[in-house]
């Protein structure tokens, strides 16, 4: 056997060896760095709660470094709170939420909707409040309280980063692609809302 | 151990290896990645759809600014809500038939180089777009995520669109012109063929 062959005899077994499913234990995320790192990989893995902060950061970054700074500094903090209301008050809906922040912000996104800066604050607190409230629900426990620190610290140093992306944006295809990409978070949105009525039918 | 052996035993080893049951702990998990995959893939599945996207794109181009990117962002959204009515049972006929007509209605525009009014344009391909999504908006296979199913059903349109707006540059140039048209008469053609098996 030359060096050749057993090179690849060995990329081979290698291959298949990380491609096998005998190491597929799936679950929920689990760092095991704690707590903060967990709720850090549960919204970095959660597009329900992913997409519309990114949504969000997209709008208020196209809409000038002001109204970014405000939204982004709103939606942690409101984040948090709702999650601190979530964790504490027994509270469950069917509605389906994520589908609908899908669809609103898509939908602004894709339109180009200007909306003054207060309006788009008042859209981070909410967003924040209701998605955190969500997270909040879920996170009851002795480790809530630090897991929703997590999120709210990742979202701060996410949201920022992705509206300064979008205040950098110029030229104007540049635009257009964002603009495309919120019509694609509204019809992921319209499609989510479709599956969730499906469900209860 | 010499070298004719070695070629044996590697082969014999990674076939046992695959075909060795007690390492398949293969299960759903609520289908995550498979949901984003199956639905990405999707839209490239069907002849009729993928003309239909690209055609789109070429279209789009064609028309140049607005409609370049006006048209793709159009038939996504229009394509989800014909596959909301889709999953809410709200009946809608012809939908085979539409998608052919879909097909032979732009591939007719392109191969003419027909300038419609925007608003037209876009009216008639959010139409058609909802037959599309109707058809294949709802056929998500059990088990899998209908969330991640739908990013990737709407990005693999949206793919679609792009590699249809990228042929579609070939306008600035006489001889990509001709081309594009050319293009624009095939997809009739396949269109005429759809509508043949659908209502034949």
């Amino acid at each position: 056997m030359n060096r050749n062959t057993m090179r690849s005899s060995i990329g081979l077994a290698v291959a298949i060896f990380i491609l096998s499913p005998s190491l597929a234990c799936a679950h929920l995320v689990t760092t095991g760095m704690g707590p903060v790192y967990d709720a850090i990989g549960h919204l970095l893995l959660t597009p329900e709660d992913l997409v519309p902060a990114i949504a969000l950061a997209l709008y208020a970054g196209m809409r000038g470094a002001e109204t970014g700074r405000r939204a982004m500094f709103m939606l942690p903090v409101a984040w948090l709170i709702g999650g601190l209301a979530g964790s504490s008050i027994n509270f469950a809906t069917s509605l389906p939420i994520p589908a609908v922040s899908f669809l609103i912000l898509g939908g602004i996104i894709a339109a180009d909707l200007w909306l003054p800066s207060s309006a788009v604050a008042g859209l981070a607190v909410m967003l924040g409040f209701v998605h955190g409230f969500l997270n909040g629900a879920v996170l009851k426990g002795n480790s809530g309280v630090t897991a929703l620190l997590g999120i709210a610290a990742m979202l701060f140093i996410m949201a920022p980063i992705v509206s300064a992306l979008a205040l950098s944006l110029k030229k104007p295809w540049e635009r257009i692609a964002v603009r495309v990409a919120g019509s694609w978070i509204a019809a992921v949105g319209l499609l989510m809302m479709g599956w969730a009525i499906r469900l209860r039918q | 151990m010499n070298k004719h052996i070695l070629r044996v035993i590697f082969p014999v080893i990674t076939v046992l290896y695959l075909l060795s049951p007690e390492h398949a702990f293969a299960h759903v998990e609520q289908g995550q990645a498979i949901g984003f995959l199956t639905g990405f893939m999707h839209p490239w599945s069907g002849l009729d759809h993928v003309l239909a996207m690209i055609a789109v794109g070429i279209w789009g181009a064609q028309l140049g600014n607005p409609a370049i990117w006006l048209l793709p962002l159009t038939f996504p959204m229009l394509m989800a809500l014909g596959a909301m009515m889709g999953l809410l049972g709200i009946p809608l006929p012809g939908i085979e038939t539409g998608i052919a007509l879909s097909d032979i209605f732009l591939g007719g525009v392109i191969l003419g180089e027909i300038r419609l009014k925007m608003l037209l344009a876009m009216l008639l391909v959010g139409f058609f777009a909802i037959f599309h999504g109707y058809a294949h908006g709802t056929e998500l296979p059990p088990g899998q995520s209908g969330m991640l199913y739908s990013m990737g059903f709407v990005i693999g349109t949206g793919c679609l669109h792009i590699i249809g707006i990228a042929i579609g540059l070939m306008h600035r140039w006489p001889a990509g012109r001709l081309a594009l048209r050319g293009s624009g008469a095939f997809i009739t053609l396949m269109g005429v063929i759809f509508l043949w098996r659908a209502v034949g």
